[in-house]
């Protein structure tokens, strides 16, 4: 093999060591652009593999680096004989952690396939066996009795309802199949004896889940952290965000199946762990970074959080609005409700409630099996004035 | 010629020729994008742009279509979008149309009948369809914008015909591109495009320019205004994209904002000017109102002294 075809390898395997996915026909593709390209300039080498070997936007400075280590140790690896094994360039690319967590948590996704979330049955039955342990406070929880939440978690439906999407299908529905009618036509003459019809597809509504880990959350987050793995596991769509002064995506940390490894990888990603609460800039944040990317879809929306915000009433009331209004249901569970004495008078929380669609506890299990019910329930009843059904089945509102 | 044209990679020699030919285009390329473009022109391969809204993804395909003489064929992807509106759809109404005359002319012959109805004179082609149509004479570039709108099931189908560059129409046959067009693929990133759909493509993600390359390419586009406005306005969006925003302005804002101002025979910024036009770059009603008043001027400060 010539020094190009070795270097080329070389440069395949340390990225695919670094946790780049390089397919062979990728390498493929490489050899033939780089025909194409002035080897001995340095930027369109560079340009070249990057367009060809790189696929996400999150990849460029992990990929910047080992470019760089590896045209450094090879002194312009593809054009000149090679001057040195590519094993020197391996321990440059270890100073590359992103990418080599990246393929951490991609290994363990594809693992998590098989096997997948039984269907759940219904949680009533185990419902009387558990009776103390649903109304016990998360607080108070053991290690063994979290296990058994677990379990409990997983007998639940977790059906936040569906959505008509936009695409059309074969079945009962409004629209006329044109294609279909006129060649079922041509079988009999011309004539056409059934018109066919299409139909919505619907698609099971995303999940968002924004949970608060400040400091007055501490006893909870834990166990809203189990929630949080199971119910992704289970439902499949769910969007995971942590938030105590900044906000964090932790959806990719949650999809690892194994609970240890899922919890260690989100505590690393999580700056400030129990750190102090700005529920407001934290939801500012969120609609400008990621909301368009997880809200388009009309998702059920779970804000968890105590209420117990430091910042400006005014900022909490406007992004809790403005989160209402882009999302299909917004349901703010709070851990406080059911406490002895709690009314929820802080001003914050005064100031954004005429803006949620449900105030809900979550302090006990019941209170998950209620919300696992609830879910449900409001999946068929829409909001007021959302879509044509929601209109026609409150015929007083057509006046 | 045609062949030649696109296996030559539309005539285009060198990097630099691309480079100097989507100037010539008032395009302003960087050179990741340049080696992108030209590697996607030579190997034959799909261009996946990604990049935040209003950085130039879109006018490239027009531009590097007039670079390389070629049609440009835009396809806009929204949610549901399906075979008919994507690839082909037959005309129903002359279909029954013409299977009523043809009763009435010569009686029904069923093989005949299928034949008739189902040729290319009822086909209507839509744009992916006409990208790849063997009779096509001049060569085609194929824009498939903001595919993240899209849904899956048509990121499949999508996947099939970049394979192939071949349709199958089931009463028809299949169609296949005698040479297959230059397709441009974009996303905003609403979403995650599937791996599989990347794999097949070369990516490029383009950033926002650097001060001096958008002052370049306000120059290109806007060559009306003066040249002091052009690099005022220009750092002030440079300054704007430097603030927490719900709605970071793009280039195609810059652009606009130049224009505006131009159109009003501003020759500078100055702080009322900008607040009288700040609706032509800032467009998400908490943006204007958290900067308005002090932060502006502070900002339209720094901007002047750039």
């Amino acid at each position: 093999m010539t020094t190009f075809t070795n270097n080329l390898l070389a440069f395949g395997r340390l990225l695919r060591r670094s946790g780049f996915e390089v397919p062979v026909g990728n390498v493929l593709d490489l050899t033939e652009a780089l025909t194409l390209v002035n080897l001995t300039v340095r930027d369109e080498v560079f340009h070249a593999c990057r367009t060809v070997l790189v696929r996400r936007h999150d990849q460029l400075a992990a990929f910047e680096k080992i470019f760089d280590a590896f045209w450094r140790q090879h002194g312009n690896p593809f054009a000149a004989p090679a001057t040195n094994t590519a094993r020197d360039a391996q321990a440059a690319a270890a100073s590359v952690p992103v990418a080599s967590a990246a393929m951490h948590d991609g290994e363990l996704r594809d693992g998590e396939q098989e096997g997948g979330g039984e269907p759940p049955a219904s949680g009533l039955q185990i419902w009387s066996d558990a009776a103390a342990l649903a109304r016990k406070d998360f607080a108070e929880f053991t290690p063994l009795e979290v296990a058994e939440a677990r379990a409990f978690i997983d007998r639940l439906a977790w059906i936040p309802g569906e959505r008509r999407t936009r695409r059309w299908v074969r079945g009962r529905g409004p629209r006329v199949d044109l294609r279909r009618a006129l060649s079922r036509s041509l079988r009999t003459g011309g004539d056409v004896l059934v018109i066919p019809t299409r139909r919505r597809r619907v698609r099971l509504r995303p999940l968002v889940l924004l949970c608060d880990v400040s400091g007055s959350m501490e006893r909870y987050s834990r166990m809203l952290l189990h929630f949080a793995h199971r119910v992704g596991h289970l439902h499949g769509r769910l969007e995971v965000f942590l938030f105590s002064t900044t906000l964090t995506r932790v959806t990719r940390q949650l999809r690892i199946r194994r609970l240890d490894a899922a919890a260690a990888a989100v505590s690393e990603a999580v700056p400030d762990w129990s750190g102090g609460t700005r529920i407001g800039p934290a939801l500012q944040q969120f609609h400008r970074r990621w909301s368009r990317r997880v809200l388009h879809e009309g998702p059920v929306v779970l804000l968890i959080s105590d209420g117990w915000d430091r910042g400006d009433p005014g900022v909490l009331r406007d992004e809790v609005a403005r989160l209402q209004r882009s999302c299909h249901r917004l349901i703010w569970l709070n851990p406080l409700i059911g406490t002895v004495d709690y009314a929820p008078l802080t001003r914050g929380l005064q100031a954004a409630l005429p803006f949620v669609d449900d105030f809900l506890p979550a302090r006990t299990l019941a209170d998950f099996r209620e919300l696992a019910l609830h879910l449900s329930t409001v999946a068929s009843a829409a909001r007021p004035g959302r879509g044509r059904r929601g209109v026609r089945n409150q015929p007083d509102r057509q006046t | 010629v045609l062949s030649e044209n696109l296996a030559a990679g539309g005539g285009v020699a060198s990097i630099s020729d691309l480079e100097q030919r989507l100037t010539e285009r008032r395009y302003v390329a960087d050179r990741g994008l340049a080696v992108s473009l030209f590697l996607a022109l030579r190997l034959k391969r799909p261009l996946f742009l990604e990049g935040e809204a209003g950085v130039g993804k879109t006018s490239l395909a027009s531009a590097v279509a007039e670079a390389i003489g070629a049609d440009l064929i835009r396809l806009q992807c929204y949610e549901g979008l399906d075979v008919t509106h994507a690839v082909y759809e037959w005309d129903y109404a002359r279909q029954l149309l013409e299977l009523r005359i043809l009763e009435a002319t010569e009686g029904l012959e069923r093989a005949s009948a299928r034949r008739e109805l189902y040729s290319d004179a009822f086909l209507i082609k839509r744009p992916l369809l006409q990208a790849i149509d063997p009779a096509r004479t001049r060569p085609a570039v194929l824009l498939i914008d903001e595919i993240d709108r899209a849904d899956e099931e048509f990121e499949g189908y999508l996947l099939e015909l970049l394979a192939e560059f071949q349709i199958t129409i089931p009463e028809l046959g299949t169609v296949r591109a005698k040479e297959p067009p230059l397709v441009i693929l974009t996303s905003n990133r609403t979403r995650e495009v599937h791996d599989a759909l990347k794999r097949r493509c070369l990516y490029q993600w383009i950033e926002y320019p650097s001060f001096a390359k958008e002052v370049e390419i306000v120059r290109a586009r806007v060559p009306q205004a003066a040249a002091q406005l052009a690099r005022q306005v220009t750092a002030l969006v440079q300054e704007l994209r430097s603030v927490e925003l719900y709605k970071v302005p793009g280039v195609s804002e810059t652009l606009d904002w130049v224009a505006a101002l131009a159109t009003l025979d501003r020759r500078a910024l100055d702080i009322q000017a900008v607040e009288e036009t700040i609706g032509v770059v800032l467009k998400a009603k908490e943006d204007i109102d958290a900067l308005r008043g002090e932060r502006l001027a502070s900002l339209l400060e720094r901007a002047m002294a750039r």
